[in-house]
């Protein structure tokens, strides 16, 4: 009875071991795929990337944004803080798009124009929740 | 405590001790479940970049956080059972499942009515959000694997088993909002601290307490009932039985 438990317990941690290294290979083997968007740097970079469905994320640079007085076009740059790309985009932004938050396109990128035409955004929010007074007493004070 | 652990995995024990304590623990949860969901809901402040939208962070935690540790426990019961053989932790693991799956589909489900107004998407296959889904079906083959054999303990066995593979699965959503780009933020609680003011991390806390409660008392039902279904021909069920009579 003893030296049957002491193999299922072996039998056990050496699956469990397996297991693991498997998965740590695929993880690994599938590491850039399992990324859900690009940053402007990756677009910037040698490395040409030409899908029609191409995501690029980053932050809204500050003073960027450019919306048209007659259509819903806009203008923006992207910024991972090292680099910027130019964002066209047509359609309704959602609610959380704004200067200085995240933000994920999706679209292709224009590499002779140097420009991304985006088909959709999404708003892409941190992990920060303050409420608006204490966030208030916070810009007054800085 | 040897004699606490034998005492706890006989299944006339563990009977009549979750009968006793059930409804004890259940009223309980209730309670401070609606102390935690109202408190965040009417009385905390609203968020600076999302407004009152992210009220749904009440639901949305607590059923993340029990929907990934009742598989954790899972795992623990899974080994358990494989290298012990202890009934008990197949009872566990057939008794949770269908719970696992409930909470994580109501994870899933206020994600999606969280992302609508603020990514401005129900869905996207980022692995955050995937991961998560791959949980859900785990949940679900685990529970239709429960009624697929026609024998106890092979059933037992290739669950136990089933449950150990899909294991993998929880570091990589603990993980893939560290790891990857993906739509979802990462953690806002963790062993460090948290980012969340202290006026709404108050009552999630109390939110999240009051599911693990909950999830504990209904637990305990579930596997009563399962621990019946197995012991219907033994006599200590027939004179518990008789006893209510």
């Amino acid at each position: 009875m003893r030296k049957q438990r002491r193999n299922r317990i072996i039998f056990v941690s050496s699956f469990i071991f397996s297991l693991s290294l498997a998965s740590v290979f695929i993880i690994l083997a599938m590491n850039e795929n399992i990324d859900f968007y690009y940053t402007p740097s990756d677009l910037t970079s040698s490395k040409i990337i030409n899908k029609e469905n191409l995501r690029i994320g980053g932050l809204v640079q500050e003073d960027s944004i450019e919306s048209s007085q007659d259509s819903l076009e806009t203008n923006f740059l992207i910024t991972d803080l090292e680099n910027t790309v130019k964002v066209n985009y047509v359609g309704i932004l959602p609610n959380l798009f704004k200067e200085k938050s995240g933000v994920i396109a999706r679209g292709y990128f224009d590499y002779s124009k140097g420009i991304f035409y985006a088909k959709e955004i999404l708003a892409k929010h941190d992990e920060n929740y303050i409420p608006k007074e204490v966030k208030k007493a916070l810009v007054n004070d800085s | 405590m040897r004699q606490f652990f034998s005492q706890l995995i006989s299944f006339p024990y563990f009977f009549k001790l979750a009968q006793l304590s059930f409804p004890y623990i259940f009223v309980i949860s209730i309670f401070v479940i609606l102390l935690g969901v109202s408190w965040g809901v009417f009385f905390s402040p609203s968020d600076a970049t999302q407004g009152d939208v992210y009220r749904i962070i009440y639901i949305h935690v607590p059923a993340a956080s029990v929907a990934q540790s009742i598989y954790y426990t899972m795992v623990v019961a899974s080994i358990t059972y494989l290298i012990w053989r202890i009934k008990m932790a197949s009872v566990f693991m057939i008794s949770m499942a269908p719970l696992g799956a409930l909470f994580t589909f109501l994870a899933l489900f206020t994600g999606a009515v969280w992302g609508q107004p603020t990514w401005g998407t129900w869905w996207v296959w980022d692995a955050r959000l995937t991961s998560t889904l791959i949980l859900l079906i785990l949940y679900l083959a685990i529970i239709s694997l429960f009624s697929s054999f026609d024998r106890r303990d092979s059933t037992d066995q290739a669950v136990s088993i089933i449950v150990l593979i899909g294991g993998i699965n929880l570091p990589i959503i603990k993980l893939s909002v560290e790891w990857w780009n993906t739509l979802h933020q990462s953690a806002s609680i963790t062993l460090s601290g948290s980012s969340i003011d202290n006026e709404m991390l108050i009552p999630l806390l109390i939110s999240i307490l009051g599911f693990y409660i909950y999830v504990t008392a209904i637990g305990m039902r579930r596997m009563q009932i399962e621990i019946i279904k197995r012991e219907i021909t033994h006599n200590w069920v027939k004179t518990i039985f008789q006893e209510k009579r």
